[in-house]
């Protein structure tokens, strides 16, 4: 069995809204088959039977263990188009991306789509742990004595819900704080992250202001562009916000992680078109790019040995040297912005000689990323950041950047191909980094 | 959220409804009150084409008094072709033996006529009205509530090209006539019938020439798609110079059993701009059914309303505001890469920023000349200049307004927009003949969609009934019309600007 690498059709996603806000009462469900939808308008694919749907959420009802197949079912596409879910954090939209592409590249399907959708607004809630206990034992009882026995352990404190958090189960620490963790180990300076977080949204608001995204987005119940975006922010702004994560004696560093420099929670869905190319050829649909290979990483960040976003730092160097290509290869380069400061501990590490050659095995530093190549048309910073939704709306923005890329003659490389080099961060340490090629 | 467009309900004319049966029926009667029909449509409860027989006759009459002039000059009787069309499109036909002669004009009771189809292309005098009268009185009496009544007339060739200078123009004031006639009658019938007038343009071909380049024409007129197309005058082009494929009188062959008779856009890919919503949702449902594929062309911000119209009937979505720069060649690059170019391209993207003249600004008056007409000459001329985008014997159909013709108080900018396409229809038509491409236009009227709902009630009230039909249109009759014109068959037809109106009192 030859393989050759999927194409990205196309994406589509809804706009990314604030938690709590426009999408406040639109289920996971709702987002995603609007995100799926969209697609399949702009793509005619209404009616048409898919090999694969895959889709995922981060924050999921267990009632929606089959969250992407009832999301297929209340779309325009043939019912009889299968779909599964998958989870891996926040690597889940950039890891459906991968599965479908691997089984169009083994010639198991031709087309599919990877998809993903998180709402904070309607995250899940769950009961205590000795409240489930309660129940489940009342649920099993068949006298009434043994009811009673079962509702004579229930105790007050057990009424409390459970809201979920983005807390680590292994530290107990959420996100934020280890992102100030590995930002204090790393000197990021407090302007050097509000840098960052200026440039997104000024990327961002352009992109916009262009119709990069006229073919990448459909409205959702009455939005029409990411609601994070602030298009006149600035640095004085941005310094004049108190930092939040970070405060405690541990960090051991002026706080500078702020709601301005780290990404809120938001809802949304995403949804990225792929297939063989001689499906595209046969229906007549565009190839943006090809999602030529990934590698995924993983740390260990519970015994503090390294920092809990930074697995993208070493799946990269692997992922290149298995295709040949140094850093300085790619054209363009996306880094999941969790934070400002993941971007710039993540493109620190590859700067840095001693890091390189002590914790990657390297002879010598992975190399620079040069700023105007980095995070083009914006990132989670500006956007918003619905964690399952997050790696459909890279790889459908960097697809079309590349095509871009090629159409307009843009120098690139190596001649004749556009490269780029996408890395998404996620709990638990981990991380996936993908390459994606136009020609 | 609620889709818009066709598939929503259409607003409810609660007059209509209480005069058209029982005990308000009855009192609307005495009070002398309009009393509007609900309109029969297409796929309303039957596929028939006509609620019952038709009547098909050519005058003047064989063997009368008008006749008796020289027969051989005026041609072929049209009647016994025109009988044959609605035959082979399933009609019983009342034409008597020669199409002239014989038979009772009226009907008896047991069974009114469905349609009537009076050829008056041979009308050479004024006397030769006598028989129009003569026929149609006694016919239009028998006509079944929903009937149709269709009347073919010529162009005649310009006075002096033939004989006598004096004969010529009075074969042209003859048939001119045939106009205030027709569009008289339109206003005098009821119970939801309609009078349209067709006209021959052209040298004059032979009957089956003649009846194939008007057979779709005339099968629309005589169908329950045409609802609420009444008094209208319609040019055919006959002869040579006529455009595209005609649609012979005899009924093809069998087609493929997958493509029923009605799939006339079968294998074509259509484009709409205005698609989201209205009238445009109504447009891409109706020529989706016809079988074409559909790119429904809407502004991003109307994203997700385009998606659920283009969804529903397996179309195509494009995000794209007609108006930016360079909008004409990206829909034209489009069409070429993902669809090997379009069909028919139906420009109804519109808006309306109402004021007064004298209180209209700048910025209200720009920005619907832009939309509504500068946009479609930009988009047009893209198309055009584009190898590939549009097919030959491609269709345009233009959305204009009866606003446009006739005038619309607080409307300057909206009909000066909508005149402008009736302008540009007329113009372009003649210059894309030889490409075979038809450009026409629909002229709506009061049509109901979710913008009249928002009109006042006595307002919109108003307007409803100053028509024929004494009732709105939906968007769906606008849709059918275009969906005549953009037919394959429809070559004949361009630089026509049909009003979908009931007959709506103002303007010509």
């Amino acid at each position: 069995m030859t393989s050759s690498p999927a194409a990205i059709i196309g994406g589509n996603r809804t706009p990314f809204a604030r938690a709590h806000g426009r999408y406040a009462h639109a289920s996971a469900q709702d987002l995603l088959t609007a995100a799926l939808d969209g697609l399949v308008a702009r793509h005619s694919l209404a009616g048409m039977r898919l090999g694969e749907v895959a889709g995922g959420a981060v924050l999921k009802h267990s009632r929606d263990f089959n969250l992407t197949r009832e999301a297929v079912l209340s779309t325009a596409l043939d019912p009889a188009t299968p779909a599964h879910d998958l989870q891996m954090a926040c690597d889940t939209g950039v890891e459906t991306a991968v599965t479908v592409a691997n089984k169009i590249a083994l010639g198991q399907i031709d087309v599919g789509v990877a998809s993903g959708v998180d709402t904070a607004s309607d995250a899940p809630v769950a009961v205590d742990d000795g409240l489930r206990r309660v129940l489940i034992a009342l649920s099993r009882a068949r006298t009434t004595k043994a009811r009673l026995a079962a509702l004579a352990r229930l105790r007050p404190q057990q009424l409390k819900p459970q809201v979920p958090s983005t807390a680590e189960a292994r530290t107990g620490l959420s996100m934020g704080e280890h992102a100030a963790l590995t930002a204090a180990r790393w000197k990021i300076t407090r302007t050097a992250q509000d840098e960052v977080a200026l440039a997104s949204h000024a990327r961002l608001a352009a992109a916009d202001e262009r119709g990069f995204f006229d073919d990448l987005i459909t409205p959702f119940a009455g939005l029409q562009r990411d609601d994070n975006l602030r298009p006149d922010t600035s640095m004085e702004r941005l310094a004049k916000l108190k930092p939040v994560f970070g405060l405690g004696a541990g960090v051991g560093a002026e706080p500078t992680l702020t709601a301005g420099n780290s990404t809120a929670l938001t809802d949304g869905a995403s949804a990225v078109l792929l297939a063989s190319d001689a499906w595209a050829a046969e229906h007549r649909q565009p190839v943006l790019a090809h999602l030529v290979d990934a590698e995924s990483g993983a740390v260990d960040f519970a015994s503090g040995r390294e920092g809990l976003l930074m697995a993208g730092v070493y799946a990269a160097p692997r992922l290149l040297a298995r295709r040949d290509l140094r850093l300085a290869d790619m054209d363009l380069v996306e880094v999941h912005e969790a934070f400002a400061s993941t971007v710039l501990t993540t493109l620190g590490a590859w700067e840095d000689a001693e890091f390189c050659s002590t914790h990657l095995g390297l002879d010598a530093p992975l190399g620079t990323v040069d700023r105007d190549r980095l995070n083009v048309a914006g990132s989670s910073l500006a956007t918003g950041h619905p964690f399952a939704a997050t790696g459909g709306r890279i790889l459908a923005t960097v697809a079309k950047l590349l095509r871009e890329r090629v159409d307009s003659g843009a120098p690139s490389q190596e001649k004749g191909v556009q490269r780029a080099l996408v890395s998404v961060c996620a709990a638990g340490g981990q991380g996936v980094v993908a390459l994606v090629e136009a020609r | 959220m609620s889709a818009p467009g066709a598939t929503s309900p259409a607003p409810a004319d609660r007059y209509r409804d209480a005069v058209s049966h029982g005990p308000g029926a009855a009192l609307a009667k005495r009070l002398g009150l309009p009393r509007p029909t609900p309109l029969r449509r297409r796929g309303d409860d039957d596929d028939a084409l006509l609620v019952g027989p038709a009547l098909v006759v050519s005058v003047p009459l064989e063997g009368s008094a008008a006749s008796a002039a020289s027969d051989a000059s005026r041609g072929e009787p049209l009647a016994p072709v025109l009988a044959d069309l609605l035959r082979g499109a399933g009609a019983e036909v009342d034409a008597p033996g020669g199409g002239t002669t014989g038979t009772s004009l009226a009907s008896d009771n047991r069974s009114r006529r469905g349609a009537l189809l009076l050829d008056a292309t041979r009308i050479d005098t004024v006397g030769d009205l006598d028989d129009v009268r003569a026929v149609l009185a006694p016919a239009v009496k028998a006509l079944a509530p929903h009937g149709r009544v269709v009347v073919l007339s010529r162009v005649p060739a310009l006075p002096g090209s033939g004989g006598s200078v004096m004969a010529d123009v009075e074969r042209a004031a003859a048939q001119a006539g045939l106009e205030g006639l027709v569009r008289t009658l339109a206003k005098e019938l009821r119970d939801g019938a309609t009078a349209n007038l067709v006209r021959l343009t052209g040298e004059s071909a032979d009957a089956h020439a003649a009846v194939g380049a008007a057979a779709s024409t005339l099968l629309f007129l005589a169908s329950a798609a045409s609802a609420y197309v009444s008094g209208q005058v319609v040019d055919v082009a006959v002869g040579p110079s006529s455009a595209g494929e005609r649609r012979q009188a005899e009924p093809s062959p069998t087609g493929p059993l997958d493509q029923p008779a009605d799939q006339t856009l079968a294998g074509r890919v259509a484009v709409v701009t205005g698609a989201a919503r209205g009238i445009g949702a109504a447009i891409t449902a109706v020529l989706a059914a016809r079988g074409a594929h559909v790119v429904g062309v809407d502004v991003p911000a109307a994203g997700d309303a385009l998606a659920r119209v283009v969804n529903a009937v397996g179309g195509s979505a494009l995000a794209l505001d007609i108006t930016a720069d360079g909008a004409g060649e990206r829909l034209a690059r489009y069409l070429v890469d993902r669809h090997g170019g379009a069909h028919l391209v139906v420009h109804n993207a519109g808006i309306t920023r109402d004021k007064l003249l004298v209180n209209m600004d700048e910025a209200r008056w720009r920005s619907v000349l832009e939309v509504n007409l500068a946009a479609q000459l930009r988009l047009t001329d893209a198309l055009l200049s584009t190898d590939g985008a549009l097919t030959e014997r491609a269709r345009v159909v233009a959305v204009s307004s009866t606003s446009g013709l006739a005038g619309n108080r607080g409307q300057s900018n909206y009909a000066t927009s909508k005149a402008g396409v009736a302008g540009m229809v007329r113009a372009l038509a003649p210059a894309l003949a030889g490409r075979g491409i038809t450009v026409n236009a629909v002229a709506p009227g009061f049509i109901e969609t979710d913008m009249t709902a928002a009109m006042p009630a006595l307002t919109r009230e108003a307007a409803r009934r100053v028509s024929s039909l004494r009732q709105g249109g939906l968007p769906v009759d606008v849709a059918e019309t275009i969906a005549w014109l953009a037919d394959p068959a429809s070559g004949a037809v361009t630089g026509q600007v049909v009003r979908v109106c009931g007959q709506n009192i103002v303007g010509a």
